[in-house]
């Protein structure tokens, strides 16, 4: 049978380059088995072909991003691997980063299945554990024995296209993937279960431990309100009847842009809401309690601000997850800042 | 308060000349069930059809799904809707036909209602795959308001559930149980030893939808008060044919509130069950705060060690969750929740819309944005007119051949927030 | 998505009835709104007055726009 391929990316150190004075070095491939690609090879066996490996200097990979992304890519490319492999990179800080940034776009844009390794303080662990398998480390080269078994066995299963398990069964750092599945006991019974453990100050585990969220600096404050610029945006579903971009009452999967143009508020007969989350009613009546179109044309009017984007931009909040709203603002924000303009914006959730 | 609850096994039902229990068979008088539900002039049309487990039958939209039940000795069932409210509801003896349900179907009268598929991947997901249901098909007249709407389609349900809840009345049970829970100092005292339990129930009370009755009151109209678990085994809360379909409690799941069951069988074992504190989810903040606030307080007063607190729905009603969650441990009390998760179709977002650093210990009930394959179904009861504006479907979500791809919030009860199921989700 | 948006370096203010939710996700100006079903406005007083209601929590709004913040700021008042 066919040999299986894999390409196998690492730093110039690894490589036997050299150590901080070659960091700069540039991508470069070699169509050999170098550094930890000979341990890697031996141990994947005969089924295993390493076609090439490929070199880049921490710094240069790091001052030069998306070139240096790029380059790599289209080596890969040539090799059309079934896995890309990166590292290990242990605690090297700028080459876990570098292996977890070519990881996820070699599998983001060639679509090849990828793993690389690392330690979990490690910062390109944070960065990149959800976008890509790394296997557990310790913090330096020494524990690469330890580590390749479960390379090996990853790298195996992607290559025959098989399920790849949990984070405790193959070693790697929990991605935060949410994923289903059958338990023994149901919830009741296990909840009750860890509520005795809990009362008995005996350990317990969590199914869920509490996500922390990230934080955005505050911008700072509107210095002019006379000739200041504002948007509306909401994610109260308030959408032209007949909701014509098909936004879901529920986990949203777009957003809409919709003209206010000419208008002094905001109508029933144009406007409705499709949000799956809350008693419709009195919205569907009367729009303007999520949109204030009304009060705001009056404001403007009366120069208590500048002007009024003359469209809105509007989703679904309720069980929309993080990141599609994380992507919508992403946007949005694009949007309303680069063509728009705008010096504030009114962001009215139900 | 003591209730024997008697439990005669249904293996079928079939259609007869009249309504009576034999041999583990309900036989349903058609004629009579559905002169029964026109007896409301909101509704034009109700015809009536059987959905067996195993049959390639899809039943959509649901709106609730209600086990009949009748009782045999104190009180009426569903008290406050069709039963008295007195005498109380919660002692003397009740009968269930137990493996068959009453499921109302109809037209939407938002995104809330769901699907329920006898057979197929769909069928592992949902409770009501596994049980001999009575579809009540009704038609609404034209032009309803949606709460009016709502309304006739939740009391049709209940009707032919006591309706045929009555043919219970003289059978002998298969089994008979019994619960009971004391006033607090006896139940205190029973089990000194053990540590003293109690149950958090949120009941869903959000509007159009989003409600669930207690006695027959509003439930956005109620503050926290206590109640013996015995009362909710006969009906004292009913569904609103509430929220996402995934994570509706239906009146099924009132009346076999997987928690109240559970604690029963830990019940002199290792805790001691002391009983329910009943709350809401309201729409305004203050309702939030003051709630969450006489959650913590009734917690504390009844001497409490730890508490079991369940949600239904997702989104603000994590807020209540976690409100109730923090103040209940800042009064010393232990806290585990029980929830189900929504992280996306990749799963990669945040589970819950609200969180806090007291939610240390929390059941997953599973994820309900994972998406699954629905086949086609040799038959369908009800319509598939809705699906792609369902909550879980999305616009091109429907298959020509009638089958259709859908997240499995679609699912009625799929991943239920009170822990009824063994799904459950964890970190990959 | 309030996030995303002020990533750009333009003030968002957050106009939302549950609070807790906003502080939780990371908005830095928040004004509370009247209801799930009704942020801004309440029906249930009559059109009139819940315009009016409405008028007065968006020059709210555009107050705390003006506002210079350093952390997450829930602005219950009209005078601040």
């Amino acid at each position: 049978m066919a040999k299986y391929k894999i390409v196998h990316y690492i730093n110039q150190f690894f490589a036997g380059i050299g150590g901080e004075e070659k960091a700069d070095y540039k991508p470069e491939v070699r169509e050999e088995a170098l550094g930890p690609g000979t341990a890697l090879v031996d141990a994947l066996g005969e089924d295993f072909e390493l076609a090439a490996t490929i070199i880049c200097g921490d710094n240069y990979f790091g001052e030069n991003l998306d070139e240096a992304t790029d380059t790599i890519i289209e080596m890969v490319k040539k090799y059309e691997p079934d896995v890309f492999v990166a590292g290990p990179a242990f605690n090297a800080g700028r080459y876990g980063v570098a292996c977890g940034t070519i990881c996820k776009a070699v599998e983001e844009r060639l679509g090849i299945p990828v793993v690389t390794a690392a330690y979990e303080e490690n910062p390109g662990v944070d960065m990149f554990r959800k976008d890509v398998i790394i296997v557990k480390t310790g913090d330096s080269a020494a524990t690469m024995r330890k580590v390749l078994p479960y390379m090996v066995n990853i790298i195996k299963k992607m290559a025959a296209g098989e399920e790849i398990l949990g984070p405790e069964e193959e070693n790697y750092h929990e991605r935060g993937i949410r994923v289903n599945y059958f338990a023994k006991e149901r919830g009741s019974e296990r909840a009750i279960q860890m509520l005795v453990k809990k009362m008995k100050g005996e350990p317990f585990e969590t199914d869920l431990p509490m996500p922390k969220f990230d934080r955005v600096p505050p911008a700072p404050a509107i210095k002019d309100i006379k000739h200041a610029k504002i948007a509306v945006v909401t994610s109260g579903g308030v959408v032209p009847v007949g909701n014509p971009d098909h936004i879901e009452s529920s986990n949203a999967t777009k957003f809409g842009i919709y003209s206010i143009e000419d208008m002094d508020e905001m109508t029933p007969d144009k406007f409705t809401t499709i949000h799956g989350g809350y008693d419709r009613q009195f919205v569907m009546e009367n729009p303007n309690l999520v949109v204030p179109l009304d009060v705001l044309r009056e404001m403007e009017k009366d120069g208590e601000f500048g002007e009024l984007v003359n469209f809105f931009c509007t989703t679904t909040g309720t069980g929309t997850a993080t990141g599609s709203a994380a992507k919508f603002g992403d946007e949005i924000g694009k949007i309303l800042t680069e063509k728009e303009h705008v010096d504030g914006v009114i962001l009215v959730s139900t | 308060m003591k209730l024997e609850l008697g439990k005669i096994k249904i293996n079928d039902i079939q259609f007869a000349e009249k309504t009576y229990v034999k041999d583990h068979v309900l036989y349903v008088n058609k004629e009579e069930v559905e002169a029964l539900v026109l007896e409301d002039d909101k509704l034009l049309g109700c015809s009536l059809d059987i959905a067996r487990p195993g049959d390639k039958t899809r039943i959509t939209p649901v709106k609730d799904v209600i086990e009949p039940r009748v009782k045999v000795k104190g009180g009426e069932i569903f008290p406050g809707m069709i039963g008295k409210v007195t005498p109380p509801a919660g002692e003397g003896r009740t009968h269930a036909l137990d493996g068959c349900c009453v499921v109302t179907v109809g037209r939407i009268v938002g995104f809330q209602e769901g699907v329920i598929d006898m057979s197929g991947p769909a069928a592992d997901y949902c409770p009501f795959s596994k049980t001999v249901n009575l579809c009540v098909v009704i038609e609404p007249k034209e032009g309803l308001e949606t709460h009016v709407y709502e309304k006739a389609g939740r009391m049709a349900g209940l009707k032919v559930a006591a309706y045929l809840g009555e043919a219970g009345r003289d059978i002998e049970p298969d089994t008979l149980e019994t619960f009971e829970t004391k006033p607090i100092f006896e139940q205190a005292q029973m089990y000194p030893d053990l540590p003293k339990v109690g149950y958090v129930h949120m009941l869903q009370s959000q509007g159009l939808l989003h409600d669930t009755y207690y006695y027959g009151v509003d439930a956005k109209q109620f503050v926290p008060t206590f109640m013996y678990p015995t009362e909710i085994m006969d009906g004292a809360i009913v569904s609103g044919n509430c929220v996402a379909p995934c994570d509706k409690v239906t009146t099924y799941h009132h009346f076999h509130n997987p928690v109240i069951e559970d604690c029963y069988k830990h019940h002199g074992k290792d805790i001691n069950f002391m009983g329910v504190i009943l709350t809401n989810e309201n729409v305004f903040l203050a309702d939030k705060e003051r709630h969450s606030d006489m959650v913590a307080k009734l917690a504390e007063w009844m001497g409490l060690d730890g508490v079991l607190i369940t949600e239904e729905g997702y989104g603000n009603p994590d807020t209540d969750l976690m409100m109730n969650c923090r103040k209940v441990e800042q009064k010393g009390v232990k806290v585990v929740l029980i929830t189900d998760e929504f992280p996306g179709k990749d799963g990669k977002s945040q589970s819950l819309a609200d969180t806090c650093d007291e939610a240390t210990a929390l059941a997953s009930c599973g994820q309900g944005n994972a998406t699954l394959h629905f086949p086609a179904m040799d038959k369908v009861i009800g319509t598939m007119d809705y699906i792609e504006s369902q909550i879980g479907g999305w616009a091109g979500c429907v298959n020509e051949d009638g089958s259709f791809e859908a997240e499995l919030q679609i699912i009625i009860a799929s991943t239920i927030a009170n822990g009824f199921n063994c799904l459950a989700a964890k970190g990959y | 998505m309030v996030k995303g948006i002020e990533k750009y370096g333009v003030p968002v203010v957050h106009m939302a009835t549950v609070v807790p939710i906003s502080l939780t996700i990371g908005a830095n100006r928040i004004i509370p709104g009247v209801g799930i079903p009704y942020p801004l406005g309440d029906p249930t007083q009559g059109e009139v007055d819940s315009k009016k209601i409405r008028k007065r929590m968006v020059r709210r709004a555009l107050k705390a726009l003006q506002t210079e913040v350093d952390g997450q700021t829930v602005f219950e008042k009209d005078n601040f």
